[in-house]
Order: structure tokens, then C-alpha cells, then sequence
């Protein structure tokens, strides 16, 4: 960047948080060299005209999620989130380290309880867990797989170190978008994706469906998998359609399913069609009217007892919630080591348990500088931020946490990394977080290079949710160019095909023939002029 | 397929229809307007919309029926609300349908707004058909030819076959001499087939004939009922139960012999009357199709099971 010239970049300033593409003294980072100085070349206008471009896609496609009763757009960010190899070298294994302990916690609490026995995890933690399901427990599934699917969100602190901070293994969402970003993106900056080497992220679809196929019950050779969906109004509602779509199977709702003698049945124009897998896109209190939520019409009776019966798969299992509470989170670090003998490759964020006189008494009396939530909460509801919390805010929270203490966590207040963001003022630092994907396959725990990264659109905002007005990024994990080096044909393959006669294009008679004797005419004309 | 999508499929086809044809309906009645010195405006209007089924109150002004049949988007009758549906339909079906079916029928609403009442409405037909012939394109280009096409192509054959009923009808309106034989040839895209089938000036039988129960020409009625009975019986496990779907192919070949083996005189004759017959066979039809393919069969009861 020259200094005279002004371009999007002029102006650009990190705040006090580790920022992605800027250190502290204005220099570009190595990752995100190439990005700085592509967007560098552009005119302010330019990177506008794109970003509009984008959203007019997305409209077009159909990529959008309810707010407020209106179909929005899904907001994505025209600049990407650029994560180098060595960093990926660390998230990877780290995310596969914790979704193995995940389910080697979620066996043995629906198992043996031996945590609990050998006095890693008190009881009544579990116990008390909302999510902890007693119907759930005497079903074994068929590969030992329950985190079929996972999405664990980080962040990056001040020093840009990656932190865990939240486990999903119920149902992670957002990986629809992390398709459909990188399909849209590819398309606005065609050239960068070559030369920099984004490791691909489309092979997602694929990966499920075979993970999906290994959890069948029995030694069913072609399982039949459906995405079980809660219906066209649900938020998520194009993610599960684009699953279904990319997996090449049925998105059923709960009114398509049947039971009959613990089997499961879709309804079809042929008649029934069995089921062998689902994977559920809905919560376990809606799945199953008789052994949850009676008033749920989203679910099909019976499918629960058809699952303890083996006659179906479901996935993500029923139950899983006990693990992804918050508090079970910060005993994460101690069942990694309980359970695989490894230390954590991620580390949490520091977290106080409310539920410890100790802890409590410390947190009450620095409310206004850490982070309370609810153990239960998603989506960023119920977060109270004590820095930016007003005194009511903070005198109601505090007598919710004396009511309830085992119903809340702290955290000290983590600056959130930040990446360049395109607002109404150009370029500018905003908050973002990372929710890698894991399939669990039963021998092996594949993490999706990249992610769906979340930013928070507003300045200084560090809840980073859709539901709470955030965006996207399309998330580019580097170092793709060995695995390609790879797959290049060798040289001789080329000189092979070179050496081939094409087949020639034929074409209507009359018209080759008329354009020869055009050539005639014109050649027989051209001595008497 | 699942029955629901099935659903969904059967009237995406028939909304998309409807759209195309209730632009082409529209479009001969104002032309009709503009011509026809002698006309009786409002009760020709109310003609119109008797025909739609649609309610109404008199006198009707032009402005009621553009709003009712194509610009509110809160009445199911226009072309604006069946756009929607179509599209909301395909939302549900979104896994099954193609890709690039799901942005033609998605851009088509999105772009909807733009087309107030105060543009030329005749424009907004055009449109309206264009729109209707890039989902037909693209649709007929990207699906393969299993139980996800019949249901859209048995939807859209009903639908044709009920509309160019509807059309036909608007000969009789009150209050007007009506459209005729070459506009309502023109209207259905079939003018120069006309012309090149039977070889001669536009009379009122040979016209109603090619209308009415020419074999090849797409926009006949007794083609589009032959194509629904054809369909029906190409759809997954239409033999293994044949009772009901049966019943909707009778209903579908009984009003198309009555239209061939008829003499045409005879069918003019009593246009209109022929016309609710063919309509009537259609959602008779359509209803059989319902029951047989969409409900469940039996309503399943969930009792405790023991372990």
C-alpha cells in the first residue's frame, strides 16, 4: 500500500484484540498476504459492487434464514477468514482429540458411569443435567458412534491462542452455509482459490453420507438414510434441504414416518419404504410424542423404541445433550485425560463453576468484568456481558445465579480475534469465532477444512449468533496445494492424449459448402480488383 | 418419492400452468375489451370471473379483475399468489426438485413486486409466460423422467386441459360478441399449427376441432387429458393398486371421447356446458389423485408397545 493512495485498506486499525491480517504494527500476516493485496488493487466501489453481488445470489439461490418473519439473505462477508497449514495443524487434531473424548464420555455415562465412580465428574452434575435421558440408556448404537456429527466452536484470544469454547453434539448447524460460502466466494475471486492453495471443503456431503451408511443397524449392505426435518419453517430448514439434496436422500418430516413393530416406515406413493438411518435435524424433546414431549407433532411415536430395539440408527443419538452442557464443558480438560491418557490439544476458556461456594463468592463480587450464561443456553440468549451490562442487568443476573447457581457459569471477558470486515465505513475489525465440523465415521474423526466463522457485524460486538444480527465468512484453510501435487497426472498421460486425432464437429452440409464457395467467389473475385 | 413431495410436485406443475394459461386468458379478454365496439365492459368482467370461479362484486371495473386474477397477491385466483404457491411448493420440495428449477421458480417471485398494476399489463403476460417457459425448459432439461416428472407433468396436463376449457368458455360471455377463433388460436400458441395442419382460412369448426381434439397439437384438450391418463399409468406401483387410480383415468377418458366421438357441431353447440364437463373431469381427477397417491392410506394408530 502506498501511502498517498487511497484504498480500502487505508484506515484499517486493529483494536486492543488479536487481529488475523494486521499485527500491531501495520504489517500484513503471512496468511493473509494475498487476500490484503488482491482487495488492495480494488476500488472501494469495487469491493461494494461484489458484496451486493453476493447477497443478490444468495437471494436468487434461496440461501436465506427467517428473521423476524422475512427471509433475509444469509449475510456472508466478501473478505474471507484465511487460517494458515500450521494453524490447521493444531485445530484438527485438537477438534478430533475433543469429539473422541465426547464420545467416550457420552458411552460411558449412557453405560457404566465409571467417571463418576472413579470421581472425575460428581453425580449429581449428570443427574441434574436437563439433558441427561434415563429412556436413553439402554441403547447401544450400532457402531459406537453417538457424535455422528460435531461442531466445536473456538475462538482465538488476545495472544491468538485457540480456545474451545462451546461443544455441540446435539444438532450443530451451520454447515450448509459453509457450502454454499465457499461456492459463492469461489465465484467472486476466482483466481485467488488456485493460487493459494484453500484446501476444499465440498467433499462434507460425501464423508456424511458414508458415515452415515457405517451407523446402519445390522449388515445392511444399502442402508436407507433420511434427514428427518422439523418442516419448512424452521430456521435451518435450507440447510436440511441442501443435505438431503447433496446426500442424494429423502428430507422426511415427522408426519412421513410410521412405525409398525418397532420398525420405522416412510410413507411413499409405492407404500411403506423401511428406514434404517435418520439423521435427525430435530431436538429430542420433539422426536418422540411417547417417550418425550406429547404435544410434539414434529417426531414419529414409537421411533425411540425402534431405536432400542436396533432397528434404526439415529443420529446425532438421543441424549448427547449432556455432554455439550456448559458445565460438563469445564471438566473437558480432566476427561481428556481420564479418558484418551492426552493431554488437551485445545485448550477451554478459564471458566468458574457457580455452583462452588468459592467460585460463586470471587464471581459475585467482579460481575462487571466477566461474562455470565446460562449452562443450558444456545444462540448466544440469556449472555450477560459484564463490561457492557447495565447495573439492573447486572442486579437481575445476579439473583438468577443465587436462585440457581448450578443453571450458570462466569468467564472472564475473552477479546474475541478479529478479521477485516467490509461495513457502511469501509474495512474494519470485527469479532469473529470458528465452529469447525467433525464426522465421526467410527474409525476415524474427519474435520472439515474450514468451518463456518461467524462475525459480529456491529463494532465492539462480541456475541458473534445469527439470531442475534451476525454474519458470516467464508473460511479458508491453506496448505491444500501438497494434497493436489499429488493427484496432477503424470507428464507422459498428457503427450498421450496430445497424440490423439480429435473427433471433428460435423455440421449441416449445406452450410460448410456454402462458406467454401463464398471462400471461391470471393478468391475468383479478387484479381479483377 | 415420498407422497408429500409427490404433492408438492403435482401442483407445482399445475400452478405454474395456471400462471402461464390465466396470463393468456387475461390477455385475449382485454384485447376482447379493446376491439369490440359493442361491448358491455362490466358484465363481460363478471363473466370472467364466474368462469375463474371467483367472487365478485358488480359492477366489476377492469381494475377488479387484473387485481383478482393477476396482481393481488393475497388472492389465490391470481397469478401473483400462484406464482408464490409454486414456489413455496418447491421450497418443500426443494431436495428433490433441480437446482436450477428451484432459482427459476425463486427469481420468478422475487421479481413479482416489480410488476405493479399500473405497468402495461400486457407486458406482465409476456413475462409471465416467459417466466412459465424457462421453468417448463429447465425442468424438462434437468429431471429425469421417474415418478419426480410424472407428477409435475400429470399436474400440468390436468391443469392445461381445465384452463383451455375455461378459455374456450369465454366465447359465451355475456355482454360481448367474444373472441374469436383466430384470437383464441393465437392465445393457445396455436395459430400457426392451425394454419399448417389444416390448410385453410380459420373457420369455426375446423378451429374448435384443432382446439378441442387434435391428437398432436400440445395445447388440446383431448391431448393433454390422453397425456394425464398416460402419465398416470407410467407412475411407480400404479399397478398395485389399481382401484383408485383407475377411476381417475375413467374420469379423464370418459370427457375425452365425449370431446373425439362427439360431432363437433354438437359440442359448439353446447360450448359451455361441454366445457364445465371437461373442468369437472379434471378435478374429479384430481381429487382421485389425491386420495390414491397423497393421503395415507389408513390413519395409523399408535398404541403402547410392550417391551
Amino acid at each position: 500500500m502506498t501511502a498517498d493512495q487511497h484504498t480500502p485498506w487505508t484506515g484499517y486499525q486493529p483494536v486492543q484484540a488479536w487481529d488475523e491480517a494486521v499485527d500491531v504494527h501495520g504489517k500484513v500476516r503471512d496468511p493473509y498476504r494475498r487476500v490484503y493485496h488482491e482487495i488492495d488493487r480494488m476500488s472501494g466501489d469495487d469491493l461494494y459492487s461484489r458484496a451486493e453481488a453476493l447477497a443478490s445470489t444468495y437471494l436468487a439461490q434461496g440461501v436465506t434464514f427467517d428473521h423476524a418473519g422475512e427471509e433475509r439473505p444469509f449475510p456472508l462477508d466478501i473478505v474471507p477468514r484465511v487460517v494458515g497449514a500450521d494453524e490447521w495443524e493444531i485445530i484438527s487434531p485438537g477438534v478430533a482429540q475433543r469429539v473422541r473424548t465426547l464420545e467416550a464420555f457420552l458411552a460411558d455415562v449412557y453405560g457404566s458411569q465409571h467417571c463418576v465412580n472413579d470421581g472425575i465428574v460428581p453425580r449429581r452434575l449428570i443427574a441434574t443435567s436437563q439433558y441427561f435421558y434415563r429412556s436413553a440408556a439402554g441403547i447401544d448404537p450400532a457402531n459406537g458412534v453417538r457424535v455422528h456429527v460435531s461442531g466445536i466452536d473456538l475462538v482465538r484470544d488476545q495472544h491468538g491462542i485457540w480456545r474451545v469454547l462451546e461443544d455441540n453434539v446435539r444438532v450443530p448447524s451451520g454447515v450448509s452455509y459453509v457450502l454454499s460460502n465457499r461456492r459463492a466466494m469461489s465465484q467472486m475471486f476466482p483466481d485467488m482459490f488456485g493460487a493459494m492453495g484453500v484446501r476444499p471443503v465440498l467433499e462434507y456431503s460425501q464423508r456424511l453420507r458414508a458415515a452415515l451408511t457405517r451407523c446402519a443397524p445390522g449388515d445392511i449392505d444399502d442402508p436407507t438414510i433420511v434427514v428427518l426435518t422439523p418442516g419448512v419453517f424452521n430456521s435451518a430448514y435450507y440447510e436440511h434441504s441442501l443435505l438431503a439434496r447433496t446426500m442424494g436422500v429423502e428430507l422426511v418430516e415427522g408426519r412421513d414416518l410410521e412405525t409398525h413393530n418397532g420398525r420405522v416406515y416412510m410413507r411413499t406413493t409405492a407404500g411403506r419404504r423401511r428406514v434404517d438411518v435418520i439423521y435427525r435435524r430435530v431436538d429430542d424433546d420433539y422426536l418422540d410424542p411417547v417417550a418425550f414431549r406429547p404435544d410434539s407433532a414434529l417426531g414419529a411415536p414409537g421411533l425411540v423404541h425402534a431405536a432400542r430395539l436396533g432397528n434404526v440408527t439415529i443420529a446425532n443419538a438421543i441424549g448427547n445433550g449432556v455432554a455439550d452442557d456448559k458445565l460438563i464443558y469445564t471438566y473437558m480438560p480432566d476427561l481428556t485425560r481420564y479418558y484418551l491418557g492426552e493431554d488437551p490439544i485445545l485448550p477451554n476458556v478459564d471458566t468458574w463453576r457457580l455452583e462452588e461456594p468459592d467460585a460463586r463468592e470471587e464471581v459475585m463480587d467482579r460481575l462487571d468484568e466477566l461474562v455470565v450464561k446460562p449452562v443450558d443456553g444456545a444462540g448466544g440468549k440469556g449472555v450477560i456481558i459484564g463490561p457492557k451490562a447495565s447495573r439492573s442487568e447486572l442486579d437481575a443476573v445476579r439473583a438468577q445465579i443465587l436462585e440457581d447457581p448450578r443453571g450458570w457459569i462466569a468467564q472472564p471477558v475473552i477479546q474475541l480475534s478479529t478479521v477485516p470486515t467490509l461495513t457502511e465505513d469501509g474495512l474494519e475489525p470485527r469479532h469473529v469465532d470458528l465452529r469447525p465440523f467433525a464426522i465421526n465415521d467410527g474409525d476415524d474423526v474427519w474435520v472439515l477444512p474450514g468451518g463456518l466463522t461467524r462475525v459480529a457485524l456491529a463494532r465492539g460486538q462480541l456475541i458473534v449468533n445469527s439470531s442475534q444480527g451476525g454474519g458470516s465468512k467464508d473460511t479458508w484453510v491453506l496448505g491444500g496445494e501438497r494434497q493436489r501435487g499429488v493427484k496432477t497426472p503424470p507428464p507422459e498421460s498428457r503427450v498421450e492424449l496430445g497424440g490423439m486425432d480429435a473427433v471433428p464437429q460435423a455440421a449441416h452440409p449445406d452450410d460448410v459448402e456454402h462458406g467454401q464457395q463464398q471462400q471461391q467467389q470471393q478468391q475468383q473475385g479478387e484479381p479483377s480488383c | 418419492m415420498l407422497s408429500r413431495i409427490a404433492e408438492s410436485l403435482f401442483w407445482i406443475g399445475r400452478y405454474v400452468e395456471r400462471a402461464d394459461n390465466t396470463a393468456r386468458l387475461l390477455d385475449v379478454h382485454l384485447n376482447v375489451l379493446l376491439e369490440d365496439p359493442w361491448v358491455d365492459e362490466p358484465s363481460a368482467n363478471a363473466s370472467l370471473l364466474s368462469v375463474m370461479n371467483c367472487e365478485f362484486e358488480t359492477p366489476v371495473a377492469r381494475r377488479d379483475v387484473l387485481a383478482t386474477l393477476a396482481f393481488d397477491p393475497e388472492r389465490a385466483s391470481s397469478i401473483a399468489w400462484t406464482l408464490g404457491a409454486a414456489r413455496e411448493n418447491a421450497r418443500r420440495a426443494r431436495e428433490v426438485i433441480s437446482t436450477e428449477v428451484w432459482e427459476s421458480l425463486n427469481t420468478t417471485r422475487n421479481q413479482l413486486p416489480r410488476w405493479t398494476a399500473s405497468a402495461r399489463p400486457h407486458e406482465f403476460f409476456v413475462w409471465v409466460r416467459e417466466r412459465a417457459a424457462v421453468v417448463w425448459g429447465l425442468h424438462s432439461a434437468t429431471t429425469s423422467r421417474d415418478d419426480a416428472w410424472h407428477f409435475m407433468e400429470l399436474g400440468r396436463s390436468l391443469e392445461r386441459a381445465d384452463m383451455i376449457a375455461r378459455l374456450l368458455m369465454t366465447r359465451h360471455f355475456e355482454g360481448t360478441s367474444g373472441p374469436n377463433w383466430t384470437t383464441l388460436l393465437r392465445s393457445c400458441s396455436a395459430h400457426e399449427a392451425y394454419l399448417r395442419t389444416v390448410r385453410a382460412l380459420v373457420t369455426e369448426e375446423r378451429a374448435a376441432e384443432f382446439l378441442l381434439v387434435d391428437r398432436l397439437f400440445p395445447r388440446s384438450i383431448a391431448y393433454n387429458l390422453q397425456k394425464a391418463e398416460d402419465t398416470l399409468g407410467l407412475i411407480e406401483g400404479a399397478s398395485n393398486s389399481r382401484a383408485l387410480s383407475d377411476r381417475a383415468r375413467l374420469a379423464l377418458g370418459r370427457a375425452r371421447t365425449n370431446l373425439e366421438y362427439r360431432d363437433v357441431r354438437a359440442v359448439l353447440d353446447d360450448l359451455p356446458g361441454q366445457m364445465q364437463e371437461v373442468q369437472r373431469a379434471c378435478g374429479t381427477a384430481s381429487d382421485l389423485i389425491r386420495d390414491r397417491y397423497f393421503l395415507p392410506a389408513s390413519t395409523v394408530l399408535w398404541s403402547q408397545e410392550a417391551l
